[in-house]
């Protein structure tokens, strides 16, 4: 196709392709093949995070040899590039070209967003496996009735981690957060649980998205705060804890789940041991179930999963068990979610099941970054130590559902700042 | 060649896009669909680059005001979702203008990289409120919006959008092409050409280029609009100066100063971008290369192949090379 392509860049060599396209017949029409579409960014700033993605899926795969209880499965991945617009372009691309059953993946939040209302468009499955934008299992959740989240809702493990902080004696702590939807959801559900517990957030700081020069916010932190709790993503994650350090603050540090998330961990030096942070899983979790699969991980992609990679697995594990009940024949998209919100699982994250609004119940683990020797690798190196599990915590944690939902969606201004002077 | 066949080779192009499209798969009706929302775009950007003189950087605010207006009005006063689309189009064009005109205040006294500057600063303003104005834009999550109009025809069928944006796309050519062949268009290329003497002669060529400068604003205005319908989904992301450096590169990969050759790159960067990356993993290098090798070798853009081809070869007379002129100067 690319030789047709170098023939011309015109409109006779684009017609081609679409004759070509338009001739050739819809494909598998044979009723054993699963065809499962992902969405993750391949290229640009975002792309390592988007192999990982695509590369626990793969590994589920080689392991069960592309079999899903008899259904041949035909994984395509797509190219994302951490845009909404072009997400949603090859979600349509996988759906009417492709023929897949459901798509998987979308990183950020607003590209969680702007899949949604394809699945509920074309009606076909969207598994939201990594974006965590709150209110698509929540508010809207009933406007999306083909999305299914096998992740995480970003204030998920806020909720525990505020109440573990309160618990530690922390009183008053200042947040640094990414601006941006998800800085404000890990920000809001962290405060929202610490407040309630009788903690102070005492200032809210917000550094722009990708900002790699942190000198004028470290300054202004106050001075009589407890903890620092932060929200960093992507290189941000690298450049915070290493500029804390070198200003010489001495606070407890602690972080949102992706601010020491095992796909920056290895990059990171010395100066984020003991920093805490919470999430839905850790590389250093000691159950035999997550050793192999790092060991398997580990070998085939010579890198520690991070949880990008362990949440993708885990999905195309959950899949793989609905395929089992249905012998390996594709149920139709409104009983396929059935199923899926019917199954527990035991995943390398721990025991997973989803709940009413289709949202993972699973544990969430309050991590401590330590430098150690861990299953059997012979050098010393930073892992997120499980020291504190919450078994079993849902979205909405153990507040009442329905107040729950009643509040806005947890944003730059809500929950207001109280205690800010 | 005579302007009548060129004329008519447009038509023709344009015929036979409108009658296989159709017929193509699913996905490549949608691909056709946003090449053609994006030529309008360029178009729009060509009518300043090519004609003026004006390198504008910030093309895709005006796509975005339109884009966040429908969006909004279709999301909180359930607005523009049956007949009244027919009110969004031109209230689209008019905030697109109205962006452009209260812009050009400060971006049409200045030239050439300063104006290139002034313009990428006033796109950027742009995405910050649409990224820090949340109650309004929904900042980085974007808008949703609810589907497309229901006006008697069933729009949500991509056969029929397409039908509808090409229907924008043909009367917004000829609409530019009146323009740029009317005695203002005229002045503007003399602009272009030496503003000192147009002065002289007695044109207020600052009000041209300001003139000019709304237009430009509106038809990105227009594109905001079907782009929103289109796209379903209106974010930051399509406001960046990513979108605004895609319609400055397709004028000049298409050819600037001629109309259709911003249409002719849309399509070849919307196909590069979106077709083959489907494809293979590497379009990325394909692109890059088509983006260096037209700077370096086709100064005149992909419009410029035609001219060249008959001043190397006075007398062309392989078909081949007849078939490769035909093709790209619709």
């Amino acid at each position: 196709m690319s030789s047709r392509l170098r023939g011309g860049f015109s409109w006779i060599a684009a017609a081609g392709l679409v004759l070509e396209i338009g001739a050739s017949p819809a494909p598998g029409a044979a009723a054993e093949e699963l065809r499962i579409g992902f969405v993750a960014p391949m290229t640009g700033g975002f792309a390592q995070v988007g192999k990982d993605m695509s590369n626990g899926f793969q590994l589920y795969l080689d392991e069960v040899g592309g079999d899903f209880a008899g259904a041949k499965v035909k994984f395509i991945v797509e190219d994302e590039e951490a845009k909404p617009a072009v997400a949603v372009r090859k979600a349509e691309k996988l759906i009417l070209q492709d023929k897949v059953q459901m798509f998987v993946g979308g990183l950020l939040a607003s590209t969680g967003y702007a899949l949604a209302p394809v699945s509920t468009r074309l009606k076909t499955v969207y598994v939201a496996s990594i974006a965590a934008a709150d209110d698509l299992t929540q508010r809207e959740s009933a406007k999306y009735p083909y999305v299914v989240r096998t992740g995480w809702t970003s204030s998920q493990p806020s909720h525990p981690f505020g109440q573990w902080a309160c618990d530690q004696g922390y009183k008053r702590i200042v947040s640094i957060a990414a601006d941006f939807a998800f800085g404000y959801e890990v920000v809001g559900g962290f405060q929202k649980a610490f407040e309630d517990c009788g903690g102070k957030i005492i200032q809210k700081i917000w550094p722009a998205l990708g900002a790699k020069d942190f000198g004028p916010y470290i300054p202004t932190i106050k001075k009589d705060a407890d903890a620092i709790f932060s929200v960093m993503a992507g290189p941000m994650s690298l450049q915070f804890p290493k500029q804390l350090a070198a200003a010489g603050i001495k606070k407890p540090v602690l972080g949102g789940g992706t601010s020491y998330d095992e796909f920056v961990l290895p990059s990171m030096g010395d100066e984020v041991i003991g920093h805490v942070s919470a999430l839905q899983y850790s590389a250093a979790l000691e159950t035999p179930k997550n050793q192999a699969f790092v060991k398997k991980y580990r070998e085939k992609y010579g890198k520690v999963p991070s949880y990008y990679s362990e949440s993708n697995y885990t999905t195309a594990q959950m899949i793989h068990e609905v395929m089992k009940k249905t012998r390996g024949k594709w149920p139709g998209a409104q009983r396929f979610i059935e199923l899926l919100s019917s199954i527990k699982i035991d995943a390398a994250r721990g025991p997973v099941h989803l709940d009413e609004m289709r949202n993972p119940v699973q544990n969430i683990y309050i991590k401590k970054v330590e430098k150690k020797k861990m299953f059997g690798y012979p050098n010393e190196e930073l892992w997120n130590v499980v020291i504190k599990t919450y078994p079993n915590v849902g979205q909405f944690w153990k507040y009442n559902k329905k107040e729950f939902l009643k509040q806005p969606v947890y944003s730059r201004d809500f929950p207001p700042c109280k205690y800010c002077q | 060649m005579h302007n009548r066949n060129k004329i008519l080779m447009v038509f023709a192009v344009l015929a036979v896009l409108l009658i296989i499209t159709p017929f193509a798969s699913s996905y490549v009706i949608l691909l056709v669909t946003q090449a053609l929302v994006f030529a309008i775009l360029a178009m729009s950007l060509d009518i300043l680059l090519g004609f003026t003189g004006l390198p504008s950087l910030g093309q895709a605010a005006y796509l975005g005001v339109g884009a966040y207006l429908t969006a909004i009005l279709a999301t909180r006063y359930q607005f523009g979702l049956d007949w009244s689309f027919w009110l969004v189009v031109p209230m689209g064009v008019l905030i697109g203008a109205a962006t452009a005109a209260l812009f050009g205040l400060f971006a049409v006294r200045a030239t050439g990289v300063y104006f290139l500057m002034i313009t990428l600063a006033l796109g950027m303003c742009v995405w910050g409120l649409a990224y820090r104005w949340n109650s309004l834009t929904g900042g980085d999550n974007g808008i949703n919006l609810p589907g497309r109009p229901e006006i008697g025809i069933h729009l949500a069928n991509d056969t029929t959008y397409f039908y509808v944006v090409f229907g924008f796309f043909v009367a917004s050519l000829a609409a530019l092409y009146i323009l740029v062949r009317s005695p203002f268009g005229r002045s503007l290329v003399g602009i272009r050409e030496r503003e000192l003497r147009m002065r002289i002669l007695g044109f207020n060529t600052w009000l041209h280029k300001y003139i000019a400068f709304i237009i430009a604003g509106g038809f990105g205005g227009l594109a905001g609009v079907l782009w929103a319908h289109l796209s379903g989904h209106v974010s930051p992301q399509d406001v960046i100066l990513a979108t605004s450096v895609d319609a400055l590169l397709m004028v000049v990969l298409g050819g600037s100063g001629t109309l259709v050759g911003g249409a002719i790159g849309a399509g070849v960067v919307v196909f590069l971008r979106d077709y083959l990356s489907t494809v293979v993993p590497w379009w990325q290098y394909v692109l890059g290369g088509v983006y260096i090798l037209t700077i370096l070798y086709l100064p005149g853009g992909l419009m410029g192949i035609p001219e060249r081809v008959r001043n190397r070869w006075p007398r062309s007379d392989g078909t081949g090379e007849r078939e490769k002129l035909q093709s790209v100067s619709h």
